[in-house]
């Protein structure tokens, strides 16, 4: 029954919980920039958007820094896989009746909120990033302070102007409040940055993160489909 | 009281097994589950049946042999109490009472509910102790240790090792289980020594005997009849941390 392990159970779990806040500290920075759509809704050019994403898309830093995202991303849903089949693996038949112990209800449905978050990943990364880079064809330039630059804003609008993306945008966004709402803690857990004293509040920081964050990105969709 | 029992019958580790329906009549609310289970297999006995094979040994909460998963909870229904100490008050006349084994790849079922749980022994065999060298015996309280961490570890000490916290969780995980054996010595400077070995041989034993990564669900520490808290989960994952980097 020997199945030595490349990698302890906890150090993948350091790995993940790593990744993992780092996604998040990525997704306030998102959420800074993606409200600035909201500004200029209805100008056509959008300039406050567009000059940030602009800045984004031809800093350097921020060029490297991208591959490290795409880096933390796929070891945080490598590693999640991997720890996911063996924790199937340690409970081959499962009981009739299940237990509900666990201390918040996202906890069961980390691989599930995780799946629908990637699935959601590829069609986001198609809907802005291959069109921004032209991979996929139709992005308009605009002229903002005498700099011409992708019409990004644009690309955005119209996409939540179809009432199909905007639903599954919303469901999406809302898996991934789920996802956080027990992985904050989860990560602080996992790294040992958790006691009595302080558990807690950490607890009550991850729901604060996991609304403002779901609540954060839903609401850009949402606004821009009623007010088409 | 009259009940309806629904009980997982396995006749052997590869045995199929399956859940059998008994019905038994007036049980007092004073009797303990085990008592209930012992006139159960009385009767069965009488009837020229095979009994019920469970666990159990001090049954007064101490031992941790006794398992059971009662309705869907280690242990039963009751906070903080062992299968032993649960009493059919507890229970409603005509209630259906579903009664199943551990279930964990790395605790093999034995016989009907008893499973083999040898792999907790392993995995204190690999770390889950203090070397010392035997002569005269030391004085009390020679070396002083803080009443905080003193009781700290006294709380990790109460684990029992019955195993509820693997049969609770979804990945049958037995992190609160090293956790609990890792920070009871952790905490006392006589385990300080040992304890970057120990933590690392713990938690790699844990993982090759097949048990699962925690999730930090805490359905562990709810079920867990000695009430082991998951921070001493958190103070395993600082001290493999710090083991990790530092040897
Ligand atoms: C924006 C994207 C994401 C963020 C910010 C995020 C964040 C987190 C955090 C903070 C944790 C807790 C880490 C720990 O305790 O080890 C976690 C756990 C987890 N994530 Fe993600 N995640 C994201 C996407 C995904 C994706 C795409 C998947 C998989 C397909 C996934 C699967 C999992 C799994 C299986 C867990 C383990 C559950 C646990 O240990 O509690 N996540 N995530
Ligand atoms: S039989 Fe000893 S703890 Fe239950």
């Amino acid at each position: 029954m020997s199945n030595k392990r490349v990698y302890s159970s906890l150090t993948k779990k350091y790995v993940m919980s790593l990744m993992g806040l780092f996604l998040i500290t990525f997704l306030f920075v998102h959420l800074g920039l993606n409200l600035s759509v909201l500004k200029d809704l209805g100008s056509g050019d959008y300039p406050t958007f567009n000059e940030a994403a602009h800045f984004m898309a031809t800093n350097p830093f921020i060029q490297v820094f991208q591959w490290v995202l795409f880096a933390a991303f796929l070891i945080h849903i490598i590693f999640g896989l991997i720890l996911q089949f063996q924790n199937w693996a340690s409970r081959p038949k499962g009981y009739k009746v299940k237990g509900s112990a666990e201390e918040n209800i996202f906890s069961q449905y980390m691989i599930h909120t995780g799946i629908v978050i990637f699935i959601f990943l590829v069609i986001h990364f198609v809907n802005f990033f291959m069109v921004s880079k032209g991979i996929i064809p139709g992005i308009q330039h605009v002229k903002i302070n005498g700099e011409e630059m992708e019409n990004l804003g644009k690309v955005i609008v119209d996409v939540f102007h179809n009432g199909y993306y905007v639903t599954f945008y919303v469901l999406a966004l809302l898996l991934l409040g789920f996802h956080l709402d027990h992985g904050f803690q989860s990560a602080f857990q996992s790294l040992g940055l958790q006691n009595k004293k302080y558990g807690p509040f950490i607890k009550g920081l991850g729901h604060v993160v996991a609304i403002v964050l779901a609540l954060g990105f839903i609401i850009i969709p949402l606004v821009i489909y009623f007010t088409k | 009281m009259d009940l309806k029992l629904k009980i997982w019958r396995q006749n052997g580790p590869d045995d199929k097994g399956k859940f059998v329906d008994y019905e038994i009549k007036n049980i007092s609310t004073d009797a303990s589950f085990l008592e209930m289970l012992d006139i159960l297999n009385n009767e069965l006995i009488e009837k020229g049946e095979e009994p019920v094979a469970f666990d159990h040994d001090c049954r007064e909460g101490i031992c941790g042999m006794c398992s059971l998963y009662i309705n869907g909870h280690p242990h039963g229904p009751d906070a903080a109490t062992t299968t032993c100490q649960l009493h059919m008050r507890r229970f409603k006349d005509g209630d259906t009472i579903v009664v199943e084994p551990w279930r964990a790849k790395p605790f093999p079922i034995v016989k009907d509910l008893i499973v083999d749980r040898s792999a907790f022994d392993e995995i204190i065999q690999a770390g889950g102790y203090i070397s010392v060298n035997t002569g005269g015996v030391p004085d009390a309280n020679t070396i002083p240790i803080n009443k905080g961490k003193a009781d700290l570890a006294m709380d990790a000490a109460a684990c029992i090792g019955c195993g509820a916290c693997v049969a609770a969780c979804k990945n049958a995980s037995a992190m609160l289980f090293v956790s609990a054996k890792v920070s009871q010595f952790a905490l006392l400077p006589q385990g300080r020594i040992e304890a970057k070995e120990r933590v690392k041989k713990m938690v790699a034993k844990m993982d090759e005997l097949g048990f699962g990564n925690c999730t930090n669900t805490y359905a562990c520490e709810a079920e867990c009849p000695k009430e082991i808290s998951v921070t001493n989960i958190a103070r395993m994952n600082r001290e493999f941390f710090a083991a990790k980097v530092s040897s």
